[in-house]
């Protein structure tokens, strides 16, 4: 069977900087897939190379088999990919529903249909009751969730979330697991994360990734990754070691 | 379509209407020229308002718009014999046209913000000057329609008095206030607001913004253009230097500012207080024995400043608060 989400010897540039260097990961559907690495390691830049925010200057980028690589950002969310912002990009000034019947709005035949499956992502997510208030309005916690009930009103395939938890305190983030468990479980839905928070990629991760410097330097499962001595010094330090 | 009002907001929508519609009855030639003027206004207001307030995208050029429609129709009626109505068709053609230059431009080459409005006010000082310089529309000593009596009503070829042009005016600000109501609650309307408020997240939400850019330029400026035509056959002259000009721009893009930019009723509020300000400025000034140059620009500015430094956001906004006529912010 072929993988959902095929990323082959990737490679972008930014002038003299090498972002993200030769990587190459595969994602199968239904599959929690997790990112990692230190700050400037290319994670994000990775994601935006997936859902077209830059093209690579090398290599190849295939979702359900078709070349994504050339793509504009909203060409792939209708294909089946939505992203959320590491730095959220809610739109402030509208209602917390009218963001995200927004995203429904892709796939929903008008308006009304996309306000009522707006509102059923906003009770998944614990946001029904603010709902007619203004995005920007929210606090950092809630406007990281509307940023994951926008990219999910898209009705994706597969979503890829940057640093959802960041930011979360430790119930909310148990809460942020629980929900993308379900999501996950429920609706089949593939997710890719990149994530610092190691309580949640421990805890729904099937595969975790860590890149180092732009270049790919362990995959596996989660318990075998973190103790992977090349992960431990470039990422986790000693203090995960014991 | 207007479910955003409160019951209040629906009466007064409703008396407003209802005086509008009667005040050929009731009021004298002057003053419902100054209501035709601000019905005028809140038209013109309400098609910026779909390019600005809807879409993001600031347009210091809109007279280019009007000037096409306006030259378009009348050569149309004058040396052609092709009514109005069938040449409105014309208008809009050229307005989209020239709106395509632009948005070409504009979007191609990711020409944003400030920098947009510099391109449309290039290009409308492009056709002022071309209008000025060619000999076929009069160049800058102007274009004239026969003029119409009031006795003389052919209203298929927008000829008649006063009031007919009164009652035209009033139902295209109606036309544009239900149009501008039905596109915002529209799809396209939602990915117009997603894109003036953040168009990376718009994209990410599968909007084609440039797509989208387009059809609210293209809705816009035939709008606009409409308000040409509609220009030409009520004052039956054109110059370039008035219908072309910068500060006609201004004029146009002022009372959705101060009404209110991106809300539906911000074009009509601004424009009726805008208009009979100015008027009754230039009423007081001559009273009060005060005719030095720029005085009324002068008065008219601050008081300008003053309504926009007590109500930020529009009047509209603020008034509708104070008198509970919305549910929700728009």
């Amino acid at each position: 069977m072929s993988a959902l989400l095929e990323i082959v010897d990737v490679t972008k540039r930014f002038r003299g900087l090498t972002a993200v260097d030769n990587v190459s990961l595969s994602v199968e559907s239904g599959e929690i897939y997790a990112v990692i690495g230190p700050n400037g390691a290319g994670k994000t830049t990775l994601f935006n190379l997936v859902a077209g925010a830059f093209a690579p200057d090398d290599g190849e980028i295939r979702f359900e088999g078709a070349r994504i690589d050339r793509k504009a950002p909203e060409q792939i969310c209708a294909a089946g990919i939505a992203r959320t912002f590491q730095i959220v990009k809610p739109f402030p000034d509208l209602s917390v529903s009218d963001n995200v019947a927004i995203g429904a709005m892709l796939r929903a035949p008008d308006m009304a249909r996309a306000r009522a499956q707006g509102e059923d992502i906003l009770r998944k997510l614990d946001l029904y009751n603010k709902r007619g208030q203004k995005a920007g309005s929210l606090t950092l916690p809630d406007r990281k969730r509307l940023e994951v009930a926008r990219a999910l009103a898209t009705k994706p395939k597969l979503i890829l979330l940057d640093e959802v938890m960041a930011g979360l305190r430790p119930t909310e983030t148990d809460r942020m697991v629980a929900v993308l468990r379900e999501i996950n479980r429920a609706d089949n839905l593939t997710i890719v994360m990149i994530e610092h928070v190691m309580r949640a990629v421990m805890a729904l991760a099937g595969r975790v990734h860590v890149l180092h410097h732009g270049a790919s330097i362990a995959e596996g499962k989660p318990d075998e990754v973190t103790r992977d001595p090349k992960v431990i010094e470039s990422y986790l330090g000693m203090k995960a070691a014991h | 379509m207007f479910a955003f009002l409160t019951r209040r907001g629906a009466i007064a929508l409703a008396l407003l209407a209802a005086a509008l519609l009667a005040a050929p009855f009731l009021v004298d030639r002057y003053i419902l020229s100054i209501i035709l003027l601000a019905l005028l206004g809140a038209y013109l207001g309400q098609a910026w308002n779909i390019l600005m307030g809807f879409c993001g995208l600031l347009s210091l050029g809109h007279a280019a718009y009007l000037g096409v429609g306006a030259y378009a129709s009348a050569v149309l009626f004058v040396n052609y014999g092709i009514g109005p109505w069938a040449g409105v068709f014309v208008a809009i053609a050229a307005a989209i046209a020239l709106a395509a230059a632009i948005g070409w431009l504009g979007f191609r080459f990711r020409i944003e913000g400030v920098y947009f409005a510099l391109l449309t006010i290039a290009f409308a000082e492009i056709v002022r000057i071309g209008f000025d310089n060619w000999p076929f529309v009069g160049g800058a000593a102007g274009f004239f329609l026969p003029v119409s009596s009031a006795t003389q009503h052919q209203w298929w070829n927008l000829r008649g008095g006063e009031v007919f042009f009164y009652y035209v005016a009033l139902a295209m600000a109606a036309a544009a206030l239900a149009a501008a109501a039905a596109l915002r609650a529209s799809k396209l309307g939602y990915a117009l607001l997603a894109i003036r408020e953040d168009p990376q997240a718009a994209r990410a939400l599968g909007v084609d913004v440039t797509r989208a850019r387009f059809k609210a330029l293209f809705i816009s400026a035939a709008l606009t253009s409409v308000g040409g035509v509609f220009t030409a056959f009520w004052t039956n002259n054109l110059f370039p230097a008035q219908v072309l000009e910068m500060s006609r721009s201004i004029d146009i893009i002022l009372a959705p500012i101060v009404g209110g930019v991106g809300t539906l009723f911000g074009p009509i509020v601004g424009s009726f207080l805008l208009v009979p300000l100015g008027e009754a400025l230039t009423d007081g000034l001559t009273a009060l024995g005060v005719n030095a140059p720029g005085a009324k620009a002068l008065v008219y500015g601050l008081l300008l400043m003053a309504i926009i430094a007590g109500t930020p956001s529009g009047l509209w906004p603020w008034l509708s608060r104070k008198l509970g006529l919305q549910e929700r912010a728009e």
